[in-house]
């Protein structure tokens, strides 16, 4: 399939790997609504949604027809523009980040080796880090259109927020970088694979803090200030209804799967599934058996920020930035002269 | 102040210690305490498909009685509304002419019987106050309704099936309510 000297093969392996990707975080989030009000329940001794459908699955469902149904409500004193590109901005910032996440390892079909991963450029890492940022404009700018006093400072905090928080994240990932010698996620993910250890073995330290920040960039609980309920109303989507207000509701679920991810492939050896030798099966096995691996990660660290979400109660303003700024960034100064004492003395 | 049970506990005004300004360790514990919950009973009912039973003592909704042979036992003397200190119940008397016998036991009784469901507090007084065994408080209570007026109940939503002629529904209500 190769005409005018371009392979077309690799452009529609391509759009049907970004298809499913993005149609299958789509349906996960949608899900991830779900696993979140029935975590939420059965930690708090409650049925949980229970329904529509068997066991209440169709539930997720019957909220986004919901949402879809209902008025499109913009305010007069809004800015229509912003107020319409924020909740978007939200969500092409938050899909964006799995173009770089390595699913699994490479398969063949058709006589051609399909890798399991959009781009594999080689600052995956840096691409993340830029996309992530890029998410909190989506906020800012739903906050700042809305036109209200409680969307603009909560979009404040969320901003204020972010950027403490990536300050600590990219220094306890420099660390990881310094191991690893690689932004590549792919190749991150396959130094894990061929040596003994996980990263997480190298990095502890690292990696608490990598998932601290991880949680306050997903504006997760204890540090969803931004949206804090019985202070600032449901925060910068306040104004928002329909399915913009739906679209904020699943970048955030989708940002959760998408940090859940990068923590597996960082720290977790992505689609490596231990105790197992992958190159004692067909290559095609191999790859969904990673594939299904990471997920199942995926799912874990999903859980794990619900299960924080149901227990511990929010910071308050001066302590999120107490913890960021003197606490998370010294602590990762710390590992980062740990680490790299540690590789000068050739340990 | 003498302390009135043993369960007082001082509070510890100590600075934190190095362990308890991580927080780590107090999150962790108190993530195991929620997690433990995952395995704990849940004591929901899960209402539609599952009913909490009313205690025997319970008084919901009025009935009005009739007598073995289906006959209304009413007589509309007057006396539930006068007890009622809600003012709730309210009546017409009419006089039984001939040929009616089977539809009311006594010479007199009860051409409308409304009780307002809105005013009523559930005392039982007029349970209480009748003489004929005519009126009881059963085991349910009033369904929502749309409007005020749909909580004024007449006869019709009153009355008890007729032993008589509609048996099965009888039994029915009974097995509800019971």
């Amino acid at each position: 399939m190769t005409i005018l000297a371009f392979d077309w093969g690799l452009v529609i392996e391509k759009l049907i790997l970004i298809a499913v990707v993005v149609f299958g975080s789509l349906g996960i989030a949608l899900y991830t609504t779900f696993g979140e009000r029935k975590v939420a329940a059965i930690l708090q001794d409650r049925p949980g949604p229970n329904r529509a459908g068997p066991f209440g699955l169709l539930q997720p469902l019957a909220d986004g027809i919901k949402l879809i149904m209902k008025e499109e409500i913009i305010p007069t004193a809004a800015n229509k523009w912003l107020f319409i590109l924020g909740p978007a901005l939200a969500m092409t910032a938050s899909l964006m980040t799995c173009a770089v996440i390595p699913w699994g390892s490479d398969i063949e079909l058709f006589g051609r080796k399909i890798a399991l991963q959009i781009a594999d450029i080689n600052i995956g890492i840096l691409y993340v880090f830029a996309v992530v940022s890029m998410g909190v404009y989506g906020i800012m700018i739903g906050g700042w259109a809305s036109n209200n006093k409680f969307s603009l400072m909560s979009s404040l905090r969320a901003a204020s927020q972010a950027i403490s928080y990536e300050l600590a994240m990219g220094l306890a990932l420099i660390a990881l970088l310094m191991t690893t010698e690689s932004l590549s996620l792919k190749t991150i993910v396959e130094q894990q694979i061929q040596g003994n250890w996980w990263n997480i073995v190298y990095q502890p330290l690292g990696f608490l803090l990598f998932f601290i920040a991880a949680l306050a960039e997903c504006n997760r609980t204890p540090f969803d200030l931004p949206e804090a309920e019985n202070e600032l109303n449901f925060g910068y989507h306040q104004e928002y209804s329909s399915m913009k207000l739906g679209f904020y509701l699943f970048a955030e679920y989708i940002n959760m799967i998408m940090s859940s991810a990068i923590m597996a492939s960082m720290y977790f050896g992505g689609y490596d599934l231990p105790f197992f030798d992958e190159s004692t099966v067909a290559p095609n096995i191999a790859a969904m058996i990673g594939v299904g691996t990471l997920l199942i990660k995926i799912v874990l660290f999903v859980f794990l920020f619900m299960w924080i979400r149901w227990t511990i109660p929010r910071f308050r303003y001066d302590q999120l930035m107490n913890l960021g700024w003197k606490t998370m960034i010294p602590m990762a100064l710390f590992n980062l002269l740990i680490t790299g004492a540690l590789i000068l003395a050739n340990l | 102040m003498q302390p009135l049970t043993n369960k007082a506990q001082a509070v510890s005004r100590d600075p934190m210690t190095f362990w308890e300004r991580l927080y780590l360790i107090n999150i962790i514990k108190g993530m195991l305490i929620t997690f433990s919950h995952m395995f704990k009973k849940q004591p929901t009912t899960r209402y539609p498909e599952e009913k909490r039973a009313f205690s025997p003592v319970f008084r919901g909704l009025h009935v009005l009685n009739r007598d073995e042979e289906g006959r209304e036992r009413c007589t509309a003397c007057g006396l539930c509304a006068v007890a009622c200190p809600a003012e709730a119940i309210t009546m017409e008397a009419a006089e039984r002419e001939v040929g009616e016998e089977h539809l009311y036991r006594e010479e007199k009784y009860a051409a409308k019987y409304e009780i307002n469901m809105l005013r009523c507090i559930f005392c039982g007084l007029c349970e209480e106050a009748c003489p004929k065994d005519a009126i009881y408080l059963s085991e349910t209570f009033a369904p929502a309704n749309y409007t005020r007026k749909g909580f004024i109940y007449g006869k019709p939503d009153l009355l008890i099936p007729n032993p008589m002629t509609e048996a099965s529904d009888l039994a029915l209500a009974r097995g509800v309510e019971a």
